[in-house]
């Protein structure tokens, strides 16, 4: 075994050579294109490379300066080949970063190689000055607004204090004119409304008992909300977004949550889950929100507080040991006595998350979307079909079923869940 | 008929005087509920500046002000694991195979664990050997998470590191080793052969250790006798269900005799199964001084004394072997033992006698007969090995102990301090030792007169390998990392012994080296257990016999005779602080959180011994003062039908002080009478002032009075006469035309299609049932039943979902005063007759019957709940919602099964109920998957839906069908006796569907017509 791969990496390297040489007049030929090497930056380096910062490997800003450029060529493509030859600077890199070694690239020319090296060199163009101009824009939009109105509350004060003053002043010419102005005829006392109404005691009745109703009303649907804890959005020991994870990153629920498929939890992610991704994606480099002081600075640190608790050591890439558990605050509270099962919903009844769990890819923080009652869920079983296609377990009951309804389709409640023990025991 | 006997549970019940009976059999809260009392207390209302009206608004308006404080839930944390181990998903049950060998029981089981956490032991039904738990077994997951357990290694009374104990006793056992004083390594029995290998290294490093195996409650004259007839020290081993004819002399076949275990082979043999239209079963003879489990199952139950045990037992070999035995026995005894003798003719190789006299003799005939009748029940060829005490080697030590001859002492799992008779003086002798050293969990007698206690881990967080039958191995693995600071006996004796191995490795090496010969090491600690195919045949060595035959025919006994036994619960105490086992009703007498002194009625009557009832009927006994030797114990009495005349019966394993809560210190402490580790000792007794409170469930619940409870014919009958006969429906009359109840003509309530889906029924075969109550602690552990302790049980405000009621029946002697009794007119006649029945109590016969739940399809509770808490599922079950139910307790009065239970109080974090539901600890057995009740609530079986529910769940998410077997409740997957059969009815092709079919299939008070969903098999004896 050891032999046969020994002649492998053999072999390797000889390609390799012969695409060096038939290659190398050509790419000093090009310009390096820095957009074209960003793409393959991202797809090849970018898991164990940043720009300027170490990572599982080194910062790669101005590596192009530190070696010389075919002595990258070939260590790109097969770094453990030079290590194994005993490059002195291979080999210094190599023990450097934990002796791990770096994939082997053979697939990339050289003029990928140039666009990777020419993208880790390139400093963009100042974009300060982009910026600068689009913020103004917007807020001269709400400003304008207010002027507006301000204006027009200012134009309906001037035009209230002329008739106050219009009023006045042909009062005043009416006194000097000495025209009488009709007085106020004095009406034969009247009960006052209240009397009256205290004292027919149908209209008390009625109103008595529309007071009551109303208020019986109110106080049940006071007492019906007790414990309902609709929109519930605790603040969280990590501010984690979901709009950022589900929404912008697309991640699939089920990648963190799942346990969801098999069990009755849908499980809050382990840690470790997290460093699948996070050991790479140490910094926040998507939209910000500014309003809300969601910066890239403060998502950033956000991160540094799952690696504290993960124990993670950036600096040498390594755990520590050290952990320190996440005490998340629990949103979705089911009283004791409901037995609920993910794995029914998710995987039998192949139920969207965001049926119950609303628009969770766009929640920032995520908060408490269904009353999660017991109405609610009966509804729900009322209305929903069970998915009895390519389900064996159906078969039998299903055709059983629709035959002794009449219909083609069965609903949870048809199926039974509707009753009281199915849920509560 | 057979069908027409009439049960009764109790000598009360024959007193026809006794105003308690009638009134117990129309209350079903037999306490007094003091409302009235309360609101009519004049003094203390007048007292009061707080009118009726006052405190009525106080309660208002706090109770207003406290919902409206409480409408701002409380924060829940959810902390998830840092890394998650991949085998472990919240919220589902992992299980894993083991196996338990505390020194009394042995066995291979399966442990469900969730989250990390150990939940429930359950059978490994694959396992060939002892793989069904007892009820103790099933119990012993709560002992894990024990309060009273030693958190940590201790050195004169005080905290000490393990570093620092290895390097103290390592300084004494070498300095001892230099002196050459002798040190005894007093072990329980392992069966281990790993064990075996370390113990031999450790001993051979230090040559002044000698090891002794002791057994709390020995075998070991039948260890003897069969060491001198094979060679070896070991157990015969039987298979029960290969036998035809059984007869037993005073071995509690059933119970803990020789480890147990024999039960599930026993019923297999005890079902009919008709063969060419004729049924057959084994026959059963017990002969029995205490009515035990095995006495109870019999065919044939015969009371005799311990000394006419021997006799019989001579008599029998006699007979057998064609001897002439000198001595003559009653005419009742020469009777029954001329028809055994029959049988076991008759029988052939498939006969077999066994015998619980612990006498080398008496054994060493037993050997001899079943080796004369070429018994293929008997397996000498692979032996039981969970016994290896040496009653003369143990004599030796405990003198030596004593006398302070000995230089040291290391215990490992047991506790003689407390279960010897001289365990005051052995725990004095202990302390002058140079050096003792006490293994145990517990901070108990022994461990408390040791220098060291070296704190045990429990054999769920233990590694280990048995070998409980010669060629019969199991391992056990731990299922939870150690609670405490704790350490194997093994690994530090390994350590003592210089091996830097851990005892894992040791196991393994000595497994692939010796016992797997190839096999995966990996795929036998999956299964858990694994045999070898040797086929060592063991050569009997015969001797003559005549001389013992001759001193057990003449054998006597001056006095009363006291037969020691150990309770199904309790065993040999070591689970004294379990407070499931404390309530487990014995499955005899029915009294939970006690022993005491049972007596036969006659003696009782001539000693002035009285069981009586009080106003709640609760059970009350007098005294008695036991006195063997020099010892005195005063112990309550209870009087139970079937005890041999002449002699009593006190169970062993409590009164255990040490290493126990309060509330579980309970008990006389009967090892004090164990002299000589024998269990029949000459007592006298007699009468001692006051009378004791029992909590007795067996005057309670009571279905006394009604017909068709327990149905229950002959062989021959069975085989004879038609159903109708025997297990005849009920007829009801509608327009004066008698009709069967199950007619739909006579059933005022529609039925609801029930053909589409699953429909659940349980099978309930009262030939197969033994009473172990496995099945009462399996339903304990997997639906969170509370613990609810001595006086609620003494209010009869007991938990148990399931409970084994307990018949006392005439024998068929009585067949004539039935006849009377149908004959009779007038209430003060068939009072008389009744009277005459006290007779029998002398040596009734027993039936067992287990009691849930029956899921009636037309349910009288549903139809009283108010609120709709009780309700009906289309899948058979009667659903009980808690959140609904708001404590009327109508269900419960108008169920004709008493099966309901009611929250009296808040059980779990409730200081004045401080059992395992009460702490942290305790409260990690509780099953995630079903609700913690709460105060003033109903509860009751659920046949457990939560099993259900998780098998449909599973096919649904594999998308199959579900096979017949899937579907278990806690107590049919706890029956190893084949007596509980769970499953789907609409599945024709199910076992329980076959079940339904049988003709000895009957509903409980089926002339009630609530059509149950558990139905029972017709008891068939083999007259």
């Amino acid at each position: 075994m050891r032999k046969i791969s020994l002649d492998a990496v053999a072999g390797v390297k000889n390609i390799v050579l012969a695409l060096v040489i038939t290659m190398s007049f050509t790419v000093n030929a090009q310009d390096a294109d820095p957009m074209a090497g960003k793409k393959l930056f991202n797809a090849n380096c970018a898991a164990c490379h940043k720009l300027n910062k170490k990572a599982v490997g080194p910062a790669l800003k101005g590596v192009s300066a530190k070696y010389d450029k075919e002595w990258l060529y070939s260590w790109i493509k097969n770094s453990s080949a030079m290590i194994k030859a005993g490059d002195a600077q291979a080999v210094a890199i190599w023990e450097e970063y934990n002796k791990t070694a770096m994939t082997a690239f053979p697939l990339l020319s050289d003029s990928d190689i140039d666009n990777i090296l020419a993208y880790t060199d390139y400093t963009p163009p100042a974009q300060a000055v982009a910026a600068g101009t689009t913020a103004p824009v917007a807020a001269q939009d709400s400003f304008s607004n207010d002027i507006i109105l301000g204006a027009l509350a200012l134009v309906f004060g001037i035009l209230v204090m002329m008739l106050i003053l219009v009023n006045r002043t042909l009062q005043k010419i009416a006194a000097a004119q000495g025209v009488e102005l009709a007085p106020k005829e004095e009406k034969p006392a009247r009960r006052p409304l209240w009397q009256a109404f205290a004292q027919n005691q149908f209209l008390v009745l009625i109103s008595v008992v529309f007071l009551l109703l109303s208020s019986a009303y109110f106080a049940y649907g006071y007492l019906m909300q007790v414990g309902v804890d609709q929109g519930y959005m605790p603040v969280q020991p990590i501010h984690y977004s979901h709009k950022i994870h589900a929404g912008a990153n697309q991640i699939e629920c089920k990648y963190c949550h799942s346990s969801a498929r098999v069990s009755k939890h849908s499980g809050i992610p382990s840690l470790n889950v997290c460093m699948n991704c996070h050991q790479n994606i140490a910094e926040y480099n998507g939209e910000e929100d500014l309003e809300n002081g969601y910066t890239k600075d403060f998502y950033t640190k956000e991160i540094k507080k799952l690696y504290a608790a993960v124990g993670w050591d950036e600096e040498n890439q390594q755990y520590t040991g050290k952990t320190e558990p996440v005490k998340w605050v629990r949103i979705h509270n089911l009283p004791d006595f409901v037995y609920f099962n993910h794995a029914q919903h998710v995987q039998v009844g192949q139920i969207e998350c965001q049926t119950c769990h609303g628009p969770v890819e766009e929640m920032e923080v995520m908060y408490q979307y269904s009353p999660l009652t017991m109405g609610w869920c009966i509804n729900c079983h009322r209305e929903t079909n069970v998915k009895v296609e390519n389900n064996e377990y159906y078969s039998k009951i299903h055709e059983a079923l629709s035959k002794k309804y009449g219909v083609e389709k069965l609903t949870v409640a048809q199926m039974g869940g509707l009753e009281c023990g199915k849920c509560h025991y | 008929m057979a069908a027409n006997k009439t049960y009764w549970k109790n000598a009360e019940q024959l007193n026809e005087n006794s105003p308690l009976v009638d009134q117990l059999e129309q209350k079903e809260f037999a306490e007094y509920v003091p409302v009235n009392e309360f609101l009519e207390d004049k003094e203390s209302l007048e007292d009061s500046s707080t009118s009726r009206r006052d405190f009525l608004k106080y309660v208002g308006f706090s109770t207003a002000a406290a919902s409206l404080a409480a409408c701002e839930g409380p924060v829940i944390k959810s902390v998830p694991y840092v890394v998650q181990p991949e085998q472990i998903r919240p919220g589902v049950a992992n299980y894993y195979a083991t196996a338990i060998a505390d020194g009394f029981d042995y066995g291979s089981i399966l442990i469900k664990t969730r989250e990390g956490r150990p939940i429930k032991v359950e059978n490994n039904p694959d396992a060939p050997t002892l793989g069904g738990a007892n009820a103790r077994v099933h119990a012993s997951v709560l002992s894990m998470y024990d309060t009273q357990r030693l958190q940590g290694p201790k050195a004169n009374g005080s905290d000490i590191s393990w570093e620092d104990l290895h390097l103290q006793v390592g300084a004494k056992l070498n300095a001892l080793a230099v002196t050459g004083k002798e040190v005894v390594l007093l072990t329980q029995t392992f069966a281990s052969p790993t064990t075996t290998k370390i113990i031999a290294a450790f001993l051979a490093k230090y040559p002044n250790v000698k090891h002794v195996s002791f057994d709390t409650v020995a075998s070991s004259d039948a260890v003897a006798a069969f060491e001198e007839a094979y060679g070896v020290r070991a157990l015969a081993d039987y298979d029960f269900s290969k036998a035809e004819t059984i007869v037993s002399v005073g071995a509690d076949i059933l119970g803990d005799w020789q480890g147990g275990g024999y039960d599930s082979g026993y019923s297999k043999s005890r079902v009919p199964h008709k063969h060419h239209g004729k049924a057959s079963m084994s026959k059963h003879f017990q002969f029995e001084a205490n009515m035990t489990l095995s006495g109870a199952a019999a065919d044939h139950r015969v009371p005799a004394t311990p000394s006419a045990q021997k006799n019989i037992l001579a008599h029998i070999y006699g007979a057998l072997m064609g001897t002439a035995v000198s001595g003559t026995l009653s005419d009742a005894h020469q009777a029954k033992v001329t028809a055994a003798i029959a049988a076991l003719k008759a029988a052939g190789d498939k006969g077999v006698v066994v015998s619980g006299i612990q006498d080398q003799g008496a054994q060493a005939l037993v050997l001899a007969i079943n080796n004369a009748l070429g018994s293929q029940v008997m397996d000498a060829d692979s032996p039981r090995l969970i016994r290896q005490e040496n009653g003369t080697e143990v004599k030796a030590v405990i003198d030596s102990v004593v006398a302070g001859t000995l230089g040291g002492l290391i215990t490992v799992g047991i506790n003689p301090a407390f279960t010897l008779p001289e365990g005051k003086a052995f725990a004095d002798g202990m302390r002058k030792l140079d050096l003792s050293v006490a293994f145990s969990m517990k901070e108990d007698e022994t461990a408390s007169a040791a220098q060291y206690i070296a704190a045990l881990p429990h054999y769920l967080e233990s590694w280990g390998d048995y070998e409980f039958k010669a060629g019969h191995f199991a391992l056990a693995q731990p299922t939870i990392r150690p609670l405490f600071d704790t350490l194997q006996f093994q690994d530090a004796i390994l350590k003592w012994t210089g091996s830097e191995q851990s005892y894992y490795d040791a196991i393994q090496d000595n497994w692939s080296a010796n016992i797997l010969g190839g096999n995966s090491w990996n795929s036998v600690l999956h299964d858990g257990y694994f045999s070898t195919n040797s086929s060592n045949k063991a050569n009997y060595s015969s001797r003559d016999l005549s001389s013992t035959v001759n001193a057990l025919a003449t054998a006597k006994a001056e006095g009363m005779e006291l037969t020691l036994y150990t309770k199904t619960g309790m065993g040999d105490g070591q689970q004294a602080n379990n407070p499931w086992l404390q309530e487990f009703p014995d499955p005899i007498t029915r009294v939970t959180w006690d022993n005491y002194l049972t007596v036969s009625a006659s003696d009782a009557n001539a000693l002035g011994l009285k069981n009586v009832n009080v106003a709640n009927g609760a059970l009350n006994g007098s005294y008695a003062k036991v006195t063997v030797g020099e010892t005195s114990l005063t112990v309550p009495v209870v009087i139970q039908p079937g005890q041999a005349k002449g002699s009593v019966g006190l169970a062993l394993g409590y009164g255990e002080r040490m290493g126990v809560q309060d509330e579980m210190q309970i008990g006389v402490n009967a090892f004090a009478f164990y002299y000589n580790a024998k269990d029949v000792q000459v007592a006298s007794v007699s009468l001692a002032d006051g009378y004791h409170e029992f909590a007795c469930t067996q005057l309670h619940n009571t279905l006394m009075g009604r017909g068709d409870i327990v149905k229950e014919t002959t062989l021959e009958v069975f085989n004879t006469k038609d159903k109708s006969y025997w297990n005849a429906v009920p007829m009801v009359s509608k327009n004066h035309i008698e009709q069967e109840v199950t007619s739909p003509e006579v059933d005022m309530w529609q039925n609801f299609d029930r053909s589409i889906g699953h429909h659940f029924n349980l099978s309930i075969d009262l030939n197969a049932c033994t009473g172990c109550g496995a099945c009462v602690i399996a339903c304990h552990a997997e639906n969170n039943v509370p613990v609810v302790g001595k006086t609620e049980v003494r209010r009869s405000r007991d938990m148990h979902w399931l409970r084994i009621d307990r018949y006392y029946s005439s024998e068929e002697t009585f067949e004539g005063d039935l006849t009377t009794k149908e004959n009779i007119s007038g209430i003060g006649d068939s009072l008389t007759t009744f009277g005459r029945m006290e007779q029998a109590s002398e040596n009734p016969q027993v039936t067992f019957q287990p009691v849930m739940c029956q899921h009636c399809n037309h349910a009288p509770c549903e139809t009283v709940c108010p609120v709709a808490a009780s309700s009906h599922g289309r899948q058979g079950q009667n659903h009980m919602a808690y959140n609904r139910c708001v404590g009327t307790r109508y269900c419960a009065n108008n169920c004709p099964y008493k099966v309901r239970r009611f929250n009296w109080f808040l059980y779990n974090k409730n200081d004045e109920f401080d059992y395992h539901m009460n702490n942290d600890l305790g409260r990690m057995v509780l099953n995630p998957d079903v609700v913690v009740r709460s105060r003033g609530v109903m509860e009751k079986c659920s046949m457990c839906i939560q099993k259900t529910q998780k098998t449909i769940l599973d096919a649904k998410l594999d998308g199959r069908e579900i096979v017949d077997g899937e579907f278990q409740t806690a107590c049919s997957a706890a029956c190893s006796n084949g007596a509980m059969t769970f499953g789907d009815i609409n599945d024709k092709e199910s076992k329980v569907a076959e079940l339904k079919a049988n003709d000895r299939m009957y509903h409980l008070l089926e002339s009630v017509g609530t059509k149950p969903n558990v139905m029972y098999q017709t008891k068939v004896r083999n007259l």
